[in-house]
C-alpha cells in the first residue's frame, strides 16, 4: 500500500507524456522504485492498471531490464565497472575490495539495508577507468581505497560529491530523477572535467583550431 | 610525425562554464544553424546533408542525409526522430560526454533534424544509468521550450514540435535500433525483423528516423557553417569530424575531437603516449564490437574505408588502447562475459552461442583450454556470425576469431597456464597502490 494517489497521478503523468501512453512504462517502472526502494507486485499492478495492459505484460518488461530490482536496493546503490577496459585497469581490485569491506556479493543488499553491491558493464566512461558509480551518479578514476573511503563516508552520513554530477542522495532520490529528471540539480556539482577537456586545452596550447586547418588537408 | 591538427568543433567550448545553459549556448554561436534552416526548404536540408556526406557516428557508419530521404514524404502519417542515446557499448565513451558539456548542440540538431524529415514529435532515448546526461539533456530541452524554440509554431514558421527525454532501464541491446523502438514502445527490447525498416514504418509503425547523439550534434554546425566547410575535413568518403574518446593505458586518456583521417599514431602522440614510455599491445578503434588492431596499424587512417580495409571497422570512433601488462584472452573473455549477459535470447544461435564461447574462454582464462579448443572455438564463431537475428551476435563472435589472429601463442599457452600466471593483473592497473597488493 506504498502506491499513494500522488504517484498514481505522477504514474498518470508519465504515461500523459507519449502519444502512446504506454512508451511510458520504463520511466512509470524507475518511479515505482523511486516509492518502494524496489519493483514491487503493487507497483506492477498500479502500471498494468494505469497503461490498460496486464500484469503479466509489466513483469515481463520489468524483469528484462538490469535496473529494475525484484527487492529492496537498500539506501544506496553501488556500482562497478568490471567491463574489460574498467576491470583489467584495477576495477577487479575495486569490486574485490567493495565486496569485502560490505560482506556482500554481486547484485546483493547488505544486511543494514545501506547498500546495494552490483559489478555493472561499462558505464560509458571508459576514459575516467576505473569507474564505480553511487546511485548511478559517477565516482571516476578510483582506487580500492577511495572506492572504500566513499562506502566509509557515506555509511557515516557525511556528504560525498559525485566525481560528474550532484552530491549523492540516495537510490530512490535517483529514480525519481530518471522519471522526472527536472530535479533542481542540473547546476550542481562538477559536469566537464579535466579529462574531458584534455583535447580542447592541448589545441589552444599549441594554437591549433578548426579554422587553421587550410582547406582539403588532412 | 604529427601532420594532423586537433579541430575543437563540438568540443570548442566546453571549458567554458556555461555552454549548457541557452544563454551560454547563444553567446558562442548557439542556434544560428536552427535560424538558417527554418528559412529553408525541408527537402533542401536533406539535401545538403546529402551534400555534406556526414555518416552516423553510431558505429555503423551508414550516410544520414540517405537516410533521412528514405523518409516518404506526404504519406499523411506522423514521422518521428529517435535519438539513439543509449551509449553502451564497451569501449564508447563520447555521447554522454558530448551530452553533460554541450546538450544544446543535440537539441537544436534534434530541431533541425525534425523539420527536415517533417516530424512533429522527437524521443532522446537515454540510457538510465547517466542522470546526470538526463538532466542536462532534459534542461537543455526546457530551455529550448522557454524560448519558443519547441513548441508550437517554431520561429513563426508554421512548424510545430514535441520533444521527450527518455529514460532506458539498462539493457545494452537497446542500443540495437529497432530494439530501441521496442523499448521505447514500453516492451521488452528485442530486435524486429527487417524490413520494413524503421524510415517505413518504425516507432508506431509510423516513419521513423534513428540517429546517434554525435551524429544529430554535427547537424547544426553544417547548417551554419555549410558544406564546403565540413567537406574541408577529412575526407572524400568519410567527411568531417570527430569526437574521439581515447581510453586504456595512455598517459593522457580523454577526449580529443580531429578529422577523420587522423592515425591512431598521432592521436596516441597526443594523448601522450602508452604509460611509462611503453608499446600497444593491441587497441580498437571503437569498441569491443570491432576486430582489435595491433601496434603495425597505428598508422592507418582512422576512417570508415580505411579501417573496413584493414579487417576492421571504425565503430564509434572511440579507441581503447591495451599495453603489454594485458592479458588477450582475460580481455576477450571479459567481453564475451558481456555479450552473454546482454544478449536479448530473441535467437538461439547468439542465446546460446555466447553462453558456450564464454564457457570455452572461461577454461582458457583458467589454464585449462585443450589445443583442440583453439579451433573448434573459431569454428563455433563462425557460427553465430551472419545467423543471428541482429549485429549482437555478430559482435559477440568477434573478438576471439581477431585475438587469435595476433596472438595465437597466447592461446595456446592457455591450455596449461592461466590467464592470471601469463600476465599478473596487478601490472595492469592504472594506480599505484595495486604494487602493494
Ligand atoms: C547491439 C547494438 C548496440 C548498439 N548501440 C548503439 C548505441 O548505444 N548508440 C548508437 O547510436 N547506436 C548503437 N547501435 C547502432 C544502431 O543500431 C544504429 O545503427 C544507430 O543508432 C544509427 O545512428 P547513426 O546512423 O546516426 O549512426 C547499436 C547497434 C547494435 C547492434
Ligand atoms: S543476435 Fe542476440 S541480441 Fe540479437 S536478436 Fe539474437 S539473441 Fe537477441
Ligand atoms: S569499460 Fe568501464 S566505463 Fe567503459
Amino acid at each position: 500500500m506504498t502506491i499513494s494517489a500522488e504517484t498514481r497521478d505522477q504514474l498518470r503523468e508519465l504515461a500523459a507524456r507519449y502519444p502512446k501512453s504506454r512508451s511510458a512504462l520504463l520511466p512509470m517502472l524507475h518511479l515505482v522504485q523511486s516509492v518502494d526502494d524496489e519493483v514491487t507486485s503493487e507497483g506492477i499492478n498500479v502500471c498494468a492498471e494505469i497503461l490498460g495492459i496486464t500484469s503479466a505484460e509489466v513483469t515481463a518488461v520489468a524483469t528484462f531490464y538490469t535496473m529494475y530490482k525484484r527487492k529492496p536496493v537498500g539506501k544506496h546503490h553501488i556500482g562497478v565497472c568490471t567491463n574489460t577496459l574498467c576491470g583489467l585497469l584495477g576495477g577487479d581490485a575495486v569490486y574485490s575490495a567493495l565486496s569485502e569491506r560490505l560482506g556482500i556479493g554481486h547484485n546483493e543488499p547488505s544486511a543494514d539495508g545501506q547498500f546495494w553491491l552490483e559489478h555493472i558493464e561499462c558505464q560509458a566512461a571508459c576514459t575516467h577507468a576505473p569507474v564505480m558509480t553511487v546511485d548511478w551518479e559517477y565516482m571516476d578514476d578510483v582506487t580500492p581505497a577511495s572506492a572504500v573511503a566513499v562506502v566509509d563516508r557515506l555509511a557515516r552520513g557525511e556528504q560525498v560529491e559525485s566525481t560528474r554530477g550532484p552530491v549523492i542522495r540516495d537510490f530512490q532520490a535517483t529514480e525519481h530523477t530518471l522519471a522526472f529528471p527536472l530535479d533542481g540539480l542540473v547546476n550542481d556539482g562538477v559536469a566537464v572535467d579535466a579529462k574531458m577537456l584534455v583535447g580542447l586545452r592541448l589545441a589552444n596550447e599549441r594554437g591549433m583550431s578548426a579554422a587553421s586547418i587550410p582547406a582539403g588537408d588532412a | 610525425m604529427i601532420t594532423t591538427g586537433l579541430t575543437p568543433i563540438i568540443t570548442e567550448h566546453w571549458d567554458k562554464p556555461d555552454l549548457y545553459t541557452i544563454e551560454g549556448y547563444r553567446r558562442v554561436g548557439g542556434y544560428q544553424g536552427l535560424a538558417t534552416a527554418m528559412k529553408m526548404d525541408p527537402d533542401a536540408i536533406i539535401g545538403q546533408i546529402k551534400d555534406s556526406g556526414l555518416r552516423g557516428r553510431g558505429g555503423a557508419g551508414f550516410p544520414t542525409g540517405m537516410k533521412w530521404g528514405f523518409v516518404p514524404q506526404n504519406d499523411g502519417k506522423p514521422h518521428y526522430l529517435v535519438v539513439n542515446a543509449d551509449e553502451s557499448e564497451p569501449g564508447a565513451c563520447k555521447d554522454i560526454p558530448i551530452m553533460l558539456a554541450n546538450p544544446h548542440a543535440l537539441v537544436e540538431g534534434v530541431i533541425i533534424t525534425s523539420y527536415a524529415i517533417r516530424a512533429s514529435h522527437a524521443f532522446i532515448y537515454i540510457r538510465g544509468e547517466v542522470p546526470h546526461a538526463i538532466r542536462k539533456v532534459a534542461n537543455a530541452v526546457a530551455e529550448a521550450r522557454a524560448a519558443g524554440l519547441i513548441g508550437d509554431n517554431i520561429l513563426g514558421s508554421g512548424f510545430s514540435l514535441d520533444v521527450v527525454v527518455h529514460s532506458g532501464a539498462g539493457a545494452y541491446i537497446c542500443g540495437e535500433e529497432t530494439a530501441l523502438l521496442d523499448s521505447l514502445e514500453g516492451y521488452r527490447g528485442q530486435p524486429r525483423l527487417k524490413p520494413p525498416f524503421p524510415a517505413v514504418a518504425g516507432l508506431y509503425a509510423s516513419p521513423t528516423v534513428i540517429n546517434n547523439v554525435e551524429t544529430i550534434a554535427n547537424i547544426p554546425y553544417i547548417l551554419d557553417r555549410g558544406v564546403p566547410w565540413f567537406r574541408q575535413f577529412g575526407t572524400e568518403k568519410s567527411p568531417g569530424f570527430k569526437v574521439f574518446a581515447i581510453s586504456g593505458h595512455v598517459v593522457h586518456p580523454g577526449i580529443y575531437e580531429a578529422p577523420l583521417g587522423i592515425t591512431m599514431r598521432e592521436l596516441l602522440e597526443y594523448a601522450g603516449g602508452i604509460r611509462g614510455g611503453g608499446e600497444v599491445k593491441f587497441w580498437l578503434p571503437g569498441g569491443s564490437s570491432v576486430p582489435m588492431l595491433t601496434a603495425e596499424h597505428l598508422d592507418i587512417p582512422l576512417t570508415y574505408e580505411d579501417m573496413a580495409a584493414a579487417g576492421t571497422m571504425l565503430g564509434t570512433g572511440t579507441p581503447m588502447l591495451f599495453d603489454n601488462t594485458v592479458s588477450v584472452v582475460k580481455a576477450v573473455t571479459r567481453w564475451l562475459d558481456f555479450y552473454k549477459h546482454e544478449s536479448c535470447g530473441k535467437c538461439t544461435p547468439c542465446r546460446e552461442g555466447t553462453y558456450w564461447i564464454t564457457g570455452v574462454l572461461e577454461k582458457f582464462e583458467h589454464g585449462r583450454g585443450t589445443a583442440a579448443e583453439v579451433d573448434t572455438l573459431v569454428n563455433l564463431c563462425s557460427q553465430i556470425a551472419g545467423r543471428s537475428f541482429c549485429a549482437l551476435g555478430d559482435a559477440a563472435a568477434t573478438p576471439y576469431p581477431a585475438a587469435l589472429k595476433y596472438f595465437r601463442a597466447e592461446f595456446e599457452a592457455a591450455t596449461s597456464t592461466s590467464a592470471d600466471e601469463q600476465f599478473n593483473p596487478v601490472a595492469s592497473y592504472v594506480f599505484a597502490e595495486a604494487a602493494t597488493r
